[in-house]
């Protein structure tokens, strides 16, 4: 596997001064002096940013060198477990990028074809879930979560119950969760799983109790297996008060095979850049739309696309008086939505099921191959999921090698690494995602460097403590990048 | 099936493997009561021709307006490039930089990002992004909390003209961390903060004050006066920017009067002029920078460059103490995906245009406007509402309502403005109106001839 050895100065590096791209300015010319002058002096700029100097090829070189030094799901397999790196389809990013839709001002009369596209987004992402109710305004799972926690605690300090502010969380927990609880004003209570990977039901009913505000879950969980006792973990917080919150990172895992709705969740976050195919975009942007059952819906943030009559209006204030309010400065991340419409519609509801089937095969194959290659599966008599976990605390033990020698080892096999040390719960593991849209000989190529891995370890595990080696970088000094902070470029002779 | 690649014979191959008798066998472990029913509610599958059309057919039902709307979006011209080279792959189907070896070109060009936005903002560190420019102020009013701890006060003075949805979103986000927004009036003739007001009130309780430059109605504040008020009170201040105005308006790094306490202490802003369609509002994507001392209360994620193995220069994430997936319960934020994408088109744009460009935009764009606001004055019933050096942005008072004037406008193709009588009624019939470098002459004609017409005609 070829890697394009690339160093590639920084942008700042290659400027010249009275350098342009001429044909990016436009007229008149004197615009900016004459602007200026309406400025009073004091309130001027006094020397111009310091921002490149540069051709327009020089740009365009530049940028298109640095998305070369890049893995993506275009050109590699990229088993980023919790993360759904399946396809992108090309046919998502072409029509939300229609000329009209780019151009429309969000504060401008309602779209009524857009508008269209998010009502309808709405009403299928709550037949998925089994919800009353969907906004799409949160710009992430993040955001989401902030979403139904805060509508979480709307809910009980409506009904006068506002000393419920205890979110329980499994010990398994993604760090948004906790870090959320903390954004609404809550504490969290942590609850212990078991050694088949399953919620604690004792552990549970002791936590659960008149100050629980709610649980977060994600089902399958973080560890990748099926929390089958659901309705008994529903059952025990709702008795106790609380409500029920869903995690939907792993939704890809049960799309048109459960519903949430179904297993007594109360109000669920969905990522569609996971899930739904929306783009990565190396780090965003996503789209966290929420949906919820009866007992939340006053609370939905807003807008929410409506529909009256045959015609479609965003629902603000005035319709949703006890909404936990806006999240965003017009009405989330639209173009994501639209994105993730384009998918749905593609996929039609015989293609959802088959998400879930082919990601679960696709996941329990993999798992296998490596069980019978001699890696150590965390959950072995469990069904994967769409994702599953490998331990090394064998082999850490044994050859001093680490799930991060491992992971890098695999970018010199092509492969992006899956993710590592998450969730914290497991020592020296990789969670493993291969998604629905791989084929069976990407996962077999996979096995073979993971074989080959193996085999290195016994024979040259220096080799992995070192690796990569083929990247444009060797592994990279994190401590130093902490303790001598170079955040900025800083020209020189200038200032911060 | 889109995109699902699986032969039969695969399917059998790989079952033989698992040891399972079919794909189903692998749910079993969820109950069968759970198990769902077809998604009734879900239409059949279009092939991409199909959904091709559909969506084709939905944007010409949306059409296009001449488009006269700031208020927090702007519509600029965006480089051809910029998205050409976005929607690559590499950048596009590439996700959080976890593993930095593979993802050099994202980090590096996230590390180019935040320099420029540190050049823009005269700060000294940039983050890789927030969700947009609301967002971003909720966050720096916590980090203000935060990071004042002299102050041991959660309130944070709020000026009314700042853009009104900003509040909104700062408080629903902000709500239950306790913080209290106090509202700060506007002189009725210049549209500009009161700075007597301040005076009067004094900084007693209070963790922050936020500016906005230029503020909602266009006009351009007197941030030096403002910011050494604030630091003299032992208040931070967080400066909401435009980051096309800074090619010609004062860094915040260097507001004040005061050599010795100068500069905003947070920066923040929306990011979607630099090279972000409008799109109907998103995704765009926020910015904010901050002083070398602030740095740990910074959310967000910051690229950091560093060595390798053998001492070559590379980027990584760093300083993740501060994040969710380390810090927990504990985070500055819980922020993880962030608008990765919209930054990579913003670099590419910064740099396409570099100072001289985006002092040309910045430039047109004042001119355009002041150009729209004499011709649309010049109409009985219209004129200016505030006597003020502006940006980009003027209010304009009319004679009437607003509200069925826009909508006349609109059926004739022109989005007029923005009606401010539902956030700031005590200004009477206003409207809020923006020209960028995209309107021409015959553009700002058409708008004064339907504006006078509809005027005239009552």
């Amino acid at each position: 596997m070829a890697e394009l050895k690339l160093r590639e100065p920084l942008i700042f590096e290659l400027s010249r001064p009275g350098r342009r791209a001429p044909s990016q300015i436009p007229p008149p010319h004197d615009a900016a002096a004459r602007a200026s002058a309406q400025i009073p002096p004091h309130l001027r700029r006094s020397r111009p940013p310091a921002l490149p100097e540069v051709s327009e090829l020089q740009v365009v070189r530049h940028f298109t060198r640095l998305s070369q030094m890049n893995f993506s799901i275009d050109s590699h397999f990229y088993p980023l477990g919790s993360c759904t790196m399946k396809y992108n389809p090309k046919a998502c990013n072409s029509y939300a990028m229609l000329p009209e839709f780019l151009a429309r001002h969000p504060l401008a009369p309602e779209p009524q074809g857009f508008l269209a596209c998010m009502y309808e987004l709405q009403e299928m992402l709550k037949e998925i879930t089994g919800m009353q109710g969907v906004s799409l305004t949160p710009m992430a799972g993040a955001q989401g979560e902030f979403a139904g926690v805060a509508m979480i605690r709307a809910y009980h300090q409506g009904r006068g119950d506002g000393a419920r502010t205890e979110i329980i969380v499994p010990q398994a927990a993604h760090g948004t969760n906790p870090a959320t609880a903390a954004m609404c004003g809550c504490s969290v209570k942590e609850v212990a799983c078991d050694k088949n990977g399953d919620i604690d039901l004792e552990a549970l009913r002791a936590a659960a109790g008149p100050a629980t505000a709610g649980i977060m879950l994600t089902n399958p969980s973080t560890l990748g297996v099926f929390e089958h006792r659901i309705m008994e973990v529903a059952r025990i917080v709702h008795d106790a008060g609380g409500l029920l919150y869903y995690d939907g990172a792993n939704l890809n895992a049960i799309l048109g095979k459960v519903r949430p709705g179904d297993m007594g969740f109360d109000v669920i976050h969905m990522n569609l850049h996971k899930t739904f195919s929306t783009p990565h975009g190396g780090g965003g942007p996503g789209s966290g739309a929420v949906g919820v059952g009866p007992r939340l819906l006053p609370f939905l943030p807003i807008p929410l696309a409506g529909r009256q009559d045959g015609r479609h209006r965003w629902l603000g204030e005035a319709d949703l008086p006890q909404s936990i309010g806006r999240l965003s400065g017009f009405m989330g991340n639209a173009g994501v939505n639209l994105r993730a419409y384009i998918y749905m519609r593609m996929l039609g509801r015989e293609g959802m099921v088959r998400v879930a089937q082919f990601a679960t095969l696709n996941a329990n194959y993999l798992m296998s191959r490596l069980i019978q290659a001699g890696y150590e599966a965390a959950y072995p008599q469990r069904r994967a999921s769409h994702e599953f976990i490998v331990t090394l605390r064998q082999e850490s033990r044994t050859y001093q090698v680490t799930a991060m020698d491992v992971a890098k080892r695999l970018l010199d096999h092509g492969f992006h690494a899956p993710t590592t040390y998450f969730p914290l719960l497991v020592p020296e593991c990789l969670l493993i995602e291969p998604t629905e849209t791989e084929t069976k000989e990407e996962l077999d190529h996979f096995c073979d460097a993971m074989i080959a891995i193996r085999r290195e370890m016994e024979q040259d595990p220096e080799k992995l403590r070192t690796a990569p080696h083929t990247m444009p970088v060797r592994r990279l000094d994190d401590v130093r990048a902490a303790k001598q902070l170079d955040l900025a470029f800083k020209p020189a002779g200038m200032n911060a | 099936m889109p995109y699902i690649p699986h032969t039969p014979e695969d399917i059998e191959r790989m079952l033989a493997v698992i040891g399972a008798p079919s794909i189903d066998a692998l749910f079993d472990e969820i109950p069968a009561a759970l198990k769902a029913g077809p998604l009734e509610g879900v239409p059949a599958a279009l092939c991409e021709m199909e959904v091709a059309r559909l969506m084709s057919e939905r944007a010409a039902a949306d059409g296009r307006l001449l488009n006269f709307i700031g208020a927090g979006a702007y519509e600029h011209h965006i480089p051809a490039p910029v998205w050409a080279i976005a929607t690559r792959g590499e950048f596009y189907s590439a996700y959080t930089p976890y593993q930095a070896e593979a993802s050099q070109g994202t980090l590096q060009l996230i590390y180019e990002f935040q320099s420029m936005i540190c050049a823009l903002t005269g700060m000294e560190v940039a983050n890789a992004s927030l969700y947009d420019g609301a967002s971003a102020l909720a966050e720096a009013c916590l980090m203000a909390v935060r990071a004042n701890r002299g102050a041991d006060a959660r309130r944070i003075l709020l000026p009314r003209n700042v853009n009104p949805t900003y509040r909104k979103v700062a408080q629903a986000i902000t709500h239950h961390q306790g913080l209290e927004f106090e509202t700060v009036d506007f002189e009725r003739r210049s549209g500009r903060m009161c700075l007597e007001a301040l005076q009067a009130r004094g900084g007693e309780g209070c963790a922050a004050l936020i500016v906005q430059q230029p503020n909602f109605f266009g006009t351009v504040e007197e941030v030096d006066a403002l910011t050494d008020w604030a630091h003299a009170q032992r208040l931070l201040l967080i400066a909401v920017v435009n980051p096309t105005s800074l090619a010609c308006l004062k860094a915040p790094g260097e507001w004040g009067g005061d050599p010795d306490k100068r500069g905003a202490d947070i920066v923040c802003g929306e990011g979607q002029p630099l090279g972000v369609p409008l799109a109907s509002g998103g995704p765009y994507f926020g910015f904010m920078a901050t002083r070398m001392q602030h740095v740990r209360q910074m959310p967000g994620r910051i690229v950091g460059r560093t060595l390798d193995a053998q001492g070559r220069p590379g980027f990584a994430l760093t300083l993740q103490a501060r994040e969710q997936h380390i810090r927990r319960s504990k985070a500055t934020s819980n922020i993880c995906t962030n608008q990765g994408l919209m930054v990579t088109a913003a670099t590419i744009y910064m740099s396409l245009l570099g100072a001289a460009g985006l002092a040309g935009v910045a430039g047109a764009c004042a001119q355009r406007t002041a150009e729209l606001v004499r011709a649309l004055s010049r109409i009985d019933g219209v004129r200016e509402a505030f006597e003020s050096p502006r940006f980009h942005e003027a209010v304009l008072s009319l004679d009437r309502p607003a509200g069925p004037v826009l909508a006349a406008l609109a059926e004739r193709g022109i989005a007029g403005g923005l009606d401010l009588a539902p956030s700031h009624p005590e200004l009477g019939h206003a409207i809020l109106v923006c020209a960028t470098e995209t309107k021409t002459d015959a553009d700002v004609e058409a708008y004064a001839r339907a504006l006078g017409a509809l005027l005239g005609a009552a």
